[in-house]
């Protein structure tokens, strides 16, 4: 078992970090900031109340689908509590039409970019390998491929940068894409955010690097993935990067915009690493009291960015008991319709794993057709289906394919 | 009544031990209230109530470790709570976590099936519980397994579902038969190159009848004539050459893609597919696209072959009938390999060393002589002799008599070699080679020999070393082997002089005023004209021929 290690993360943002709300919620328009102050008050308050509803109901699904996976409803569930600040913040600044590419934890990015319950959920019901279409969403697949959309994310803007060749300062503003590339504090360890990079920056792709640091990888804690805040890995590349209070919906919405534009206007690629905390455990298949301490979750408990998101909304009077008793009955709602919509995942209604294979190229493949055949000879020849064709509940294997219905 | 049975709450866990029960028997829950804590090889976690309503049962103590799927807690959904059932209605009145002396449920409380599975889980338990007094169970493997952090590997076996014992083809890896499957509609070449009536009946008949003598198998026209292609000429275009890439396209970035490719006219194709056509020997050029966007499928590929080899079957050989398009029926071979290098090194020669050759009549029955008697002798037994020892003998006997034509020219110098590496060029499956044998001047006639038919056994077998064909100094091509009488040979690069054998037969030839049939050869020499004069080669091949007519010379 590993012991709780030394050089844990301290619920404190490193130098230079920006950040705009204080921890008691009151926003502190901070001169060292000042490139990123116009850029707040381009937020209006109807968007702002839209960030409060994403933060807000993301949690409440997020237990939800916690419970769910621990009802044996589903295969795995990857929690993103404590990161809804950072994901709501940066998803207000891009535009509807600049592409996400996910790791498996923006949850909150993916049900606000209109992907439901139903769809997110089949992943980790083992009944899809995405399910939703990305471009309808502009939200690729999630990716479990640790930093492998890092690749994605700057090939996509490499494609978009030629298709926007020529174009000026103007129509670049008013119509260019961006992606946006989101990985984590393990994932920045890996090649690919590397190649991705050095790439980006050769190229001067329209892509912003979004790093949400947690601060742990699985059991890893982010000092020991590196000695310096990750933002200054971008000085190497020759691009800015920038640390932000990853818990500050509002400074990392500000930073992500402009950052965005940066990126939108042809200046190239931006770093933002988001300085936030993993509340939950890396996966329902972990337990993080085994390598962090109750201290260290408590330190950053007290971060927790829609509480501070909430104050300040408060106190401002852009939210008010009614509109915050609405958008937990919303919540409440959307937990409700998650929960059916999972119990509702039987054989019948999640299809076989069929589409699997339809969908793993644009056309027929011959490996995949001998694939998909040697699939059915196989799960044709299961003894108990033989005997007993009515599956009981709670099989010791996950079938990937026909999860189990509703408990007998 | 609603029965929660325990789920894997990790990855591919297997078991899990209830540490406590945060219910009793007869408490009201609601969807997702905590029920209990469970330990497994990975976490301590926290199970919700998938269920809203009253307790009635708990079906594993606590302490103890059950496999996932097993029944542990039994709910009366709200629906259902009036509704008597007898067996758990008597237990409601206890309060206390079913005890292990007292078997939460036993067969007999519930007539549904997985009731009586979980009794006779707990049932067992119980007993085993009670026998060791409650310490240690056969099925507590918890505490001895090492907790893992994370989502690591795997910490128990994981258990199979019972299969049926039907041999199904399942057991037959799904790539291994992809891959057979793919070979079946698209032959490799080799047999279109069996189908053709290639060259090779003609050379075997000329190698049985009149170079019979000349038994050095990997007699070498080709420093002379180039050889006949590597691959025979078998393998002819398909009839029908790509029509316009491409079916529907979808989408405008088809239609760009499409253009792209017809600008750079580069063919759309996945790596896979490329690699499989350069293996089976297919030009993508010439395949006829139905790929998205224009791109070339492996079915495709496997099409086009299937139809080039119809096309060839049908044509019954080699020759192909006039479809109104000869490219159709010219067949182009990528230069590569050996033959690339044969053709550079040839044309690098003839270009730049002025060639001289010259001819010799030889009457060679002396040597042919010899050679039987070599065959019989005893010390040469188990060593293959033949006419081309002796001729190899006699350029290393000539040449240490004019040394200049063992030698090479750069434009500063001529380098005059005091040893000799004699190359012998030899056809063989990678094309033509010249390989040669080190230090040849040092051997006895014997090692010689033995050298010789190495060498010519290694060209043979394709297995002829990089290192075997540098530092050539002079060069011997054998061209009689396949009857032919003599030709121009092209200087080896880097060397000054070589040597051709023509065939040896019986030809009526003058002795003494008299015709009478010897043995015949005839010797041709070719030699860089900037270092070798026709004095001095006229000079060296009298010398070989010399030899050839009087071996006994070399005992001199």
């Amino acid at each position: 078992m590993e012991q709780p290690r030394p050089g844990a993360p301290a619920a404190q943002l490193p130098e230079g970090a920006v950040s705009l709300l204080d921890r008691e919620g009151s926003l502190q328009r901070d001169e060292r900031f000042a490139r990123y102050l116009p850029y707040l008050d381009t937020l209006i308050e109807d968007r702002m109340r839209q960030m409060y509803r994403w933060m807000v109901t993301e949690r409440r699904l997020d237990r939800e689908a916690t419970s769910l996976q621990r009802q044996g409803q589903l295969a795995l569930w990857v929690p993103a509590i404590g990161q809804e600040g950072a994901q709501a913040g940066a998803l207000a600044a891009l535009h509807q039409d600049d592409w996400i590419f996910p790791t498996y934890r923006e949850h909150l990015m993916a049900l606000a970019r209109g992907v439901t319950p139903r769809q997110l959920l089949l992943l980790f019901r083992g009944a899809a390998h995405a399910g939703w279409d990305a471009e309808q969403h502009r939200v690729q697949p999630y990716t479990l491929v640790l930093a492998a959309q890092t690749l994605h994310a700057t090939g996509y803007a490499w494609g978009i940068a030629r298709d926007q060749a020529g174009w000026d300062q103007d129509r670049r503003a008013q119509d260019g894409q961006i992606t946006l590339a989101c990985y984590g504090d393990g994932a920045s360890s890996e090649g690919d955010v590397h190649e991705s990079m050095v790439f980006a920056a050769s190229y001067d792709l329209p892509v912003v690097f979004f790093c949400q640091n947690n601060h742990w990888a699985i059991s890893v804690p982010s000092s020991t993935q590196t000695r310096v805040p990750l933002a200054r890995r971008a000085a190497g590349y020759g691009f800015e990067g920038v640390t932000v209070d990853g818990n500050d919906p509002l400074a990392v919405y500000a930073v992500t915009a402009w950052a965005a534009e940066q990126a939108r206007t042809g200046a190239g690629p931006v770093l933002v690493e988001a300085d936030t905390y993993r509340v939950g455990a890396h996966t329902t298949a972990d337990d993080p009291t085994k390598y962090r301490t109750a201290e260290e979750e408590q330190a950053f408990a007290a971060l927790d960015p829609l509480t501070r998101f909430e104050t300040h909304l408060r106190a401002t009077g852009v939210l008010d008991d009614a509109f915050a008793a609405e958008v937990h009955d919303e919540a409440e709602q959307l937990a409700a319709q998650t929960r059916e919509a999972v119990l509702g995942m039987t054989p019948e209604t999640i299809g076989t794993l069929d589409d699997v294979f339809a969908h793993t190229y644009a056309e027929p493949h011959p490996l995949i057709e001998e694939e998909q055949a040697w699939h059915h000879q196989w799960q044709a020849g299961f003894a108990d289906l033989e005997s007993a064709p009515e599956v009981a509940g709670g099989e010791s294997t996950v079938p990937v394919d026909g999860p189990e219905g509703a408990p007998a | 009544m609603e029965i929660f049975t325990l789920p894997d709450v990790g990855e591919g866990l297997t078991e899990a031990e209830i540490t406590e029960w945060k219910v009793a028997v007869g408490d009201t829950v609601a969807v997702n209230d905590v029920l209990c804590e469970i330990e497994t090889a990975k976490s301590l976690v926290e199970l919700p109530s998938p269920y809203a309503g009253t307790v009635r049962e708990l079906m594993v103590p606590v302490g103890e470790t059950v496999e996932v799927g097993t029944p542990i807690i039994g709910i009366a959904t709200d629906g259902e709570a009036g509704a008597g059932e007898s067996g758990p209605g008597d237990e409601a009145g206890s309060s206390e976590p079913a005890a292990p002396t007292e078997p939460p449920t036993t067969p007999g409380t519930s007539g549904d099936q997985v009731a009586s599975v979980s009794g006779q889980v707990s049932g067992q338990m119980s007993e085993a519980e009670q026998d060791a007094g409650s310490t240690s169970q056969p099925g507590q493997p918890v505490q001895t397994q090492a907790a893992l952090v994370g989502s690591g590997p795997k910490a128990d076996p994981v258990k199979r579902r019972p299969r049926t014992n039907r041999p199904a083809p399942a057991a037959q890896p799904p790539h291994a038969s992809a891959t057979s499957t793919a070979s079946e509609p698209a032959p490799t070449p080799a047999p279109a190159r069996d189908a053709a009536p290639a060259p090779a009946p003609a050379r075997e008949a000329a190698s049985q009848t009149p170079a019979s003598t000349h038994e050095e198998g990997t007699a070498e026209p080709s420093a002379l004539t180039p050889p006949s292609s590597p691959n025979p000429p078998a393998a002819p275009t398909p009839p029908q050459a790509p029509v316009g890439r491409g079916r529907k396209l979808p989408a405008a970035v088809g239609n760009a893609v499409q253009d792209v490719a017809g600008l750079w006219s580069k063919v759309l194709a996945k790596p896979p597919v490329r690699r499989i056509a350069k293996e089976l020997g297919v030009d993508l050029t010439q395949v006829r696209a139905t790929g998205q966007h224009g791109e070339i499928t492996r079915t495709d590929v496997e099409n086009y072959l299937a139809e080039r080899d119809t096309y060839i079957e049908q044509s019954g050989g080699f020759w192909m009938p006039d479809s109104g398009d000869n490219e159709h029926r010219t067949e182009r071979i990528k230069v590569k390999g050996v033959r690339r290098a044969t053709a550079a090194a040839v044309a690098q020669s003839y270009r730049e060393a002025p060639h001289v050759s010259i001819f010799v009549d030889v009457d060679a029955s002396r040597t042919m002589e010899f050679v039987q008697r070599l065959k019989k002798n005893p010390d040469f037994e188990g060593v293959k002799v033949t006419p081309l020892l002796i001729l190899a003998k006699a350029v290393i006997w000539a040449a240490a008599r004019n040394p200049h034509v063992n030698a090479t020219w750069t434009d500063e110098e001529i380098l005059v070699k005091h040893y000799m590496n004699l190359g012998i060029a030899a056809a063989t499956p990678r094309g033509l080679l010249v390989p040669n044998i080190k230090n040849a001047n040092e051997l006895s006639l014997r090692e010689l020999a033995v050298e010789l038919t190495a060498l010519t056994k290694r060209a043979r077998d394709g297995k002829t070393q990089p290192r075997e064909m540098a530092d050539g100094t002079i060069s011997i091509t054998n061209i009689g082997a396949l009857g032919i009488d003599i030709g121009t040979p092209i200087i080896n690069p880097g060397e000054v002089a070589i040597v051709a054998f023509g065939t040896i037969k019986q030809k009526p030839w003058v002795v003494s005023g008299e015709v009478i049939p010897r043995w015949i050869t005839t010797l041709g020499g070719s030699f860089d004209h900037r270092v070798v004069d026709g004095d001095l080669s006229a000079r060296f091949m009298a010398d070989v021929a010399a030899i050839m007519e009087e071996p006994a010379l070399l005992l001199e």
